[in-house]
């Protein structure tokens, strides 16, 4: 019984302090080292926060440098699977436009009414100057949605700015570097943002479920929520203008919960809008 | 001479590259639109060599490509390092106690070591970090990663038997 304790001690005790031939530390002050970084980056201790500068900024590059042959992959992959869908998709967009344009004249018309109108309620919110990034990496790892792009503080980048794909949200600034940016996904668990629904204009929450879905949530009117509704910031917040589309509600989903398909596709960013949204002065 | 000494060099040096590339890229397969498919490759590739060849990747490589992998993932700094050495003394450890090694005894370790990291990883990020995560998705990583251990563990093994020994024969 001794003996087999000590083994156990010895084999443990090998493990945390043996050194390798050409290691320099053993594992047991590795150990202490991560804990000495998660304990000091959690008080956001300046040196620590130097340090994480650095590395990201020295990551972010490199994985997109390494992630190019990955990439080439997937876009070869995405190109011959768009391709075989060409024809079908033509048909489907041809008779699409024809509705569209027609609808394209009377949205004129109520942009510009919509406008004046907000205007004279000093609720008129106008966007700050845009810049467009190119996304650096889009890691869609289990545990956070996330894209990086290659604008950082360096070229007017802020926190809480929100970044657009064509006219489409997809997401905010949580971190910015000095040359790069990370914008948290609305598909992100931890992405909670207010919305409308329309057409009843329902106001709630729309959640990311760390899938390529979210979901609504706190509404006491889900079964006024119907099949088809597009789903619109609400804002509320003041972070969002209000009225930027977001996604649909999928009639496929309809059995439990209201879940939302969103319009722009987050595996397929290449590029975002970023930019905040300021008040109009009076004029 | 030279060129010899130079690919054996670089040979002996692709465990530590693939490990920065896994950790840099994240394979994940999402353009497939697998919903249920996820592996941790670097578990795999750490676990593996900290167990057969321990001197292939260092503890301080490491421990730096585990600070990589936070910066990739958006997690705490420092929580990969600390998961990826916790691997490295379970694997260290069943070294120590292993007479004749065996995979299943290899793969049920390393089901465990997985298994005691990502109720760790979760802890942490859930109750002190206060990230949400999905229980479902770290329960499909971990089947993947246990279930995939056996096939990079032969191809591991036939890369060092047969690449790495036939040059260190010559």
């Amino acid at each position: 019984m001794e003996t087999s304790r000590d083994d156990f001690v010895i084999a443990i005790r090998s493990a945390f302090l043996k050194k390798g031939t050409q290691q320099r530390f053993s594992l047991l002050s590795l150990i202490f080292f991560s804990i000495i970084f998660l304990i000091l980056g959690s008080l956001n201790f300046k040196a620590i926060d130097y340090v994480k500068i650095t590395i990201k900024e020295i990551v972010y590059r490199s994985s997109f440098i390494v992630s190019v042959p990955e990439n080439f992959i997937k876009d070869s992959y995405l190109l011959i699977k768009n391709h075989k869908n060409l024809y079908k998709e033509n048909k489907k967009n041809k008779s699409e436009l024809e509705v569209l344009r027609s609808k394209d004249l009377l949205n004129e018309f109520i942009i510009l009414e919509n406008q004046r109108l907000k205007s004279i309620v000093d609720d008129y919110l106008v966007k700050s100057d845009t810049m467009f990034a190119k996304v650096l990496s889009d890691k869609g790892s289990p545990f956070l949605k996330s894209i990086i792009i290659n604008k950082g503080s360096k070229h007017g980048v802020n926190l809480g700015m929100i970044a657009m794909d064509e006219e489409y949200l997809v997401g905010k600034i949580v971190e910015v570097n000095y040359l790069s940016a990370r914008v948290l996904l609305l598909s992100d668990l931890n992405s909670k943002i207010p919305v409308t629904v329309e057409p009843n204009g329902l106001l709630s929450i729309l959640s990311g479920t760390g899938e390529d879905y979210g979901v609504i949530q706190y509404s006491k009117q889900y079964k006024d929520i119907k099949s088809q509704s597009i789903i619109y910031t609400s804002g509320t917040s003041g972070l969002f203008k209000a009225g930027i589309p977001i996604g649909r509600i999928n009639s496929n989903f309809l059995s439990d919960e209201r879940k939302v398909e969103f319009f722009s596709d987050f595996s397929q960013l290449k590029f975002v809008k970023i930019f905040s949204f300021v008040k109009k002065e009076a004029e | 001479m030279r060129n010899k000494k130079l690919t054996r060099k670089i040979i002996s040096k692709i465990p530590l590259i693939l490990l920065f590339v896994s950790v840099l890229n994240n394979y994940d397969f999402n353009y497939l639109g697998l919903k249920y498919f996820s592996f941790n490759f670097s578990y795999i590739l750490i676990f593996y060599y900290s167990l057969k060849k321990s001197e292939s990747l260092g503890y301080t490589f490491i421990f730096v490509a585990g600070l990589f992998n936070d910066v990739v993932v958006g997690t705490p700094i420092g929580l990969s390092s600390l998961m990826y050495l916790i691997l490295c003394v379970a694997a260290s450890y069943l070294r120590n106690i292993t007479l004749r090694p065996s995979l299943i005894k290899d793969c049920i370790f390393f089901l465990m070591t997985i298994l005691l990291i990502n109720s760790l990883l979760f802890v942490a990020l859930n109750f002190i970090f206060n990230y949400e995560l999905n229980y479902f998705d770290q329960i499909i990583n971990i089947t993947y990663t246990f279930l995939l251990y056996s096939l990079f563990s032969n191809l591991f093994d036939f890369f060092e038997n047969y690449l790495v020994g036939s040059n260190n024969a010559e």
